[in-house]
């Protein structure tokens, strides 16, 4: 006896299934990206694309190893431990291309007045001054060198 | 066999991918970052607000850091009054000297270990990597903004541009290169310190140790890795 007798429509939605199942392998395959599922339920590449986005703060260990005189003037200071780039803003350019790009000076009486207006929302211990009463209208660095701000603390200007 | 069949092309999947392009002797698994953020060094310069948004092209309005000055005064102990212009970006007004406690409380993603946002995503554009920052894989996020409204701490937006769910990626373009975040760089007093706790050599191994830290909505369970120091029962 032939046991496949009245199967003929059983291969045929057999088969149907069997395409169906290829094509969903071959959909899949296309639109899935690559590297989806190499870590988690997330496309891998991702990680390594956000890692190559561009720099824009060289971090104070690019110009401290051409900037030596600022760091002898800094490291004895109260500014010791104030990054270059928290005052003198994004330098990653210049630090690439120091002949071509270079950085404007602050000015001194936006800067300095950003961390040391008084305020009762500062903690206690951080110097702070009202800016009118105190300079009473001198720019700061006539005293105060910005790298070493103790009066006194070391010779001259803003270097 | 045929159930098999979509583990096996999974596997393969990631045999053919290989390792992605970050730095030549980054090692994912070797890292697992947080930040550590101290109250009570935080003067509310604005510094770090800038410089995200210079180091990430943040829109203007839209924050992937921000601070806030807590004001809680002495009737209402539980109530603070909280303000935040324009992010801090600019500073805050001068508080003043009414004996009441004024204090600023940096904010930014948590990048917490057992994250809400990653969880609510569709399609998978958003995750934890293995070195423990949530990122958003911007070519794949559809702007449905789940993950926004899931975020217990706000830290998430859609960019205006690109339509695209947009967030603090802890600088990961900066920490996998061996520089630190451009808020830590920027920041004046060191209130902000990237941590990675699995390098046994970062001092915040021993901070936590020495300090009372607490993380944001602790009650949430969301393993969040902002560590704040000195941080009042107040904040919110």
């Amino acid at each position: 006896m032939n046991a496949f007798k009245d199967a003929g429509h059983l291969f045929r939605f057999a088969g149907l299934f069997v395409i169906a199942f290829l094509a969903f392998l071959a959909i899949r395959a296309y639109v899935v990206p690559k590297s989806f599922g190499q870590y988690g339920h997330y496309r891998g590449a991702a990680i390594g694309e956000i890692a190559a986005h561009t720099v824009k703060f060289a971090g104070h260990q690019a110009c401290e190893t051409c900037h030596t005189d600022i760091l002898d003037v800094k490291k004895n200071g109260k500014h010791a431990h104030v990054n270059c780039e928290a005052c003198h803003g994004a330098q990653a350019k210049h630090a690439d291309d120091p002949a071509s790009v270079t950085p404007v000076k602050p000015d001194t009486a936006v800067l300095c007045a950003r961390c040391h207006t008084a305020s009762a929302a500062k903690p206690k211990g951080f110097p702070q001054v009202v800016p009118a009463d105190h300079s009473t209208g001198l720019p700061c660095e006539t005293c105060h060198n910005p790298h070493n701000p103790v009066p006194g603390a070391d010779a001259g200007g803003a270097k | 066999m045929l159930i098999l069949l979509p583990a096996a092309a999974v596997a393969w999947e990631s045999v053919l991918a290989g390792t992605p392009e970050a730095s030549p002797n980054y090692k994912l698994t070797e890292h697992w970052w947080g930040m550590l953020i101290d109250i009570s060094k935080c003067i509310g310069c604005g510094n770090c607000v800038r410089a995200c948004q210079t180091e990430n092209d943040v829109p203007d309005g839209y924050f992937r850091t921000w601070v806030e000055r807590y004001h809680v005064s002495d009737e209402n102990m539980t109530t603070p009054q909280v303000i935040s212009p324009d992010g801090g970006k600019e500073g805050f007004p001068v508080a003043s000297e009414d004996g009441e406690k004024y204090f600023f409380v940096p904010k930014l993603c948590n990048h917490c270990a057992d994250s809400p946002c990653t969880q609510v995503c569709p399609v998978g554009a958003t995750f934890i990597s293995p070195d423990g920052v949530v990122l958003v894989d911007q070519t794949y996020c559809l702007g449905c903004a789940y993950c926004v409204q899931a975020c217990p701490y706000g830290c998430r937006y859609i960019h205006p541009a690109k339509k695209v769910a947009d967030k603090c990626t802890l600088c990961y373009h900066r920490i996998t290169k061996g520089l630190t975040t451009a808020c830590c760089e920027a920041c004046p007093t060191g209130a902000r310190q990237l941590a990675d706790l699995k390098d046994p050599k970062d001092p915040i191994h021993e901070f936590l140790k020495t300090h009372a830290v607490q993380v944001l909505k602790p009650q949430m369970a969301t393993g969040a890795k902002a560590f704040y120091n000195n941080l009042d029962g107040s904040v919110r």
